[in-house]
């Protein structure tokens, strides 16, 4: 007879999509490219940010973006004529991208370009505030994306998604004088679960509360330079004054 | 139903740690699994999908066993460790203060796994990629 033995692991149990992102971002590190994924539910608004985003900051940095979408590529084509390199991956009835997925976006995007001269690489996620959440790609950041019509439980209800966020937007904060809600509660729902969070308040649509985001990227985009620069000055302080240090007051200003 | 993307990368997990103990073959008996409540796992969702997916392959007959691992968070002004009230507020009852630190919770780990050693095999079984190879309907549906 066999004895029966037990071997103990304590080993993650999505290991195997864990060690492909940690080789995604290495790719990153090298390239010195700042990779953001963006998650939120569908419609909240990411790929009409990003073609606001993307267009202000043209100027000054180089972007290119991978496109995840369950069967179309119509995102893929709104982004592309903006003007910046698209791949698209359609993930069939995958619910999210997982860092194999993204890993072979990067060697499509690279056919087309030296990832090296790009500063920072968008992952759009699927449109999804559940699975995303769990599979990481790779990215230095998460952005997530939350807009005023969906009602300010949802960090509550898919609380996972907004803990991991290293920054959370609140979005089409145009519609609020329509919306029998309170700006302040989602703001404080995602606070609860997510302290140290970064949260703005925009509108792609107005283009209100976009300069503060936009500035917040700039300075990431330089932080991730300056620190692949081992002989570099040390890091300045972040400028950017985030939601969480202004009163509320000062934020619907409309 | 990326419980089935879950266990697509469990058992990649468990081809690497049979792989380990060559030329014997390990019989699994149990997958212990830690599962956090903090997490967007369904438990039961993920026995299923391990059930579907081992069939025919070196893991069939073994089982999942999942121990689920409540949420909680330190509160930082206290110290004072809490349950967060996943209904209605993370902050912490003691002090009000937002869900900072937690304590447990996020867990999505193999824990163990209970096995028996065969020596020498004379043939290579198969490795359980049932669920890349050939989703079943009920699989693939999307959540």
């Amino acid at each position: 007879m066999h004895m029966p033995l037990t071997d103990t692991l304590g080993l993650n149990l999505l290991a195997a999509n864990q060690h492909q992102a940690e080789h995604n971002r290495e790719h990153f590190d090298t390239w010195r490219l700042l990779c953001l994924n963006v998650m939120s539910s569908p419609g909240a608004g990411k790929t009409s940010l990003l073609e606001r985003t993307i267009t202000a900051l043209a100027p000054q940095l180089e972007m290119a973006v991978l496109e995840g979408d369950m069967t179309t590529h119509l995102d893929a084509q709104r982004l592309e004529a903006v003007g910046v390199p698209v791949v698209p991956i359609t993930t069939g009835r995958a619910c999210h991208l997982d860092a194999s997925m993204v890993s072979g976006g990067l060697k499509l995007l690279q056919q087309r370009l030296d990832p090296a001269s790009l500063d920072l690489l968008w992952v759009e996620n699927v449109g999804n505030l559940v699975c995303p959440a769990e599979f990481e790609v790779g990215e230095h950041l998460k952005v997530a994306l939350l807009s005023v019509t969906e009602g300010d439980d949802k960090p509550l209800k898919y609380p996972v998604m907004f803990r991991e966020a290293d920054c959370v937007l609140i979005t089409k904060i145009d519609l609020l004088p329509y919306l029998p809600v309170q700006v302040e509660l989602f703001v404080e729902h995602v606070q609860q679960v997510n302290p140290r969070a970064q949260v703005f308040l925009l509108s792609a649509s107005s283009g209100e509360g976009l300069g503060a985001w936009h500035q917040w990227l700039l300075e990431q985009v330089a932080a991730l330079r300056t620190a692949s620069e081992p002989a570099s000055e040390p890091t300045t302080e972040p400028t950017t004054q985030a939601i969480n240090d202004i009163p509320f007051p000062a934020l619907v200003t409309r | 139903m990326h419980e089935v993307d879950m266990t697509r990368c469990l058992l990649l997990s468990l081809n690497e740690w049979k792989g380990q103990h060559r030329p014997q073959e390990p019989e699994v008996r149990v997958v212990h699994l830690q599962v956090g409540t903090f997490t967007c796992v369904e438990p039961e969702a993920l026995v299923f999908t391990f059930g579907a997916a081992v069939q025919g392959t070196w893991l069939a007959g073994s089982e999942l066993c999942i121990e689920t691992v409540p949420l909680r968070a330190r509160c930082l002004r206290c110290e004072s460790i809490y349950a967060p009230d996943q209904e209605n507020s993370y902050r912490s009852p003691c002090c009000d203060h937002p869900m900072e630190e937690i304590v447990s919770g996020r867990e999505l780990r193999i824990r163990s796994i209970d096995y028996q050693l065969h020596d020498e095999t004379p043939h290579e079984a198969p490795q359980a990629t049932a669920l890349t190879a050939a989703p079943t309907p009920a699989l693939s549906s999307a959540p």
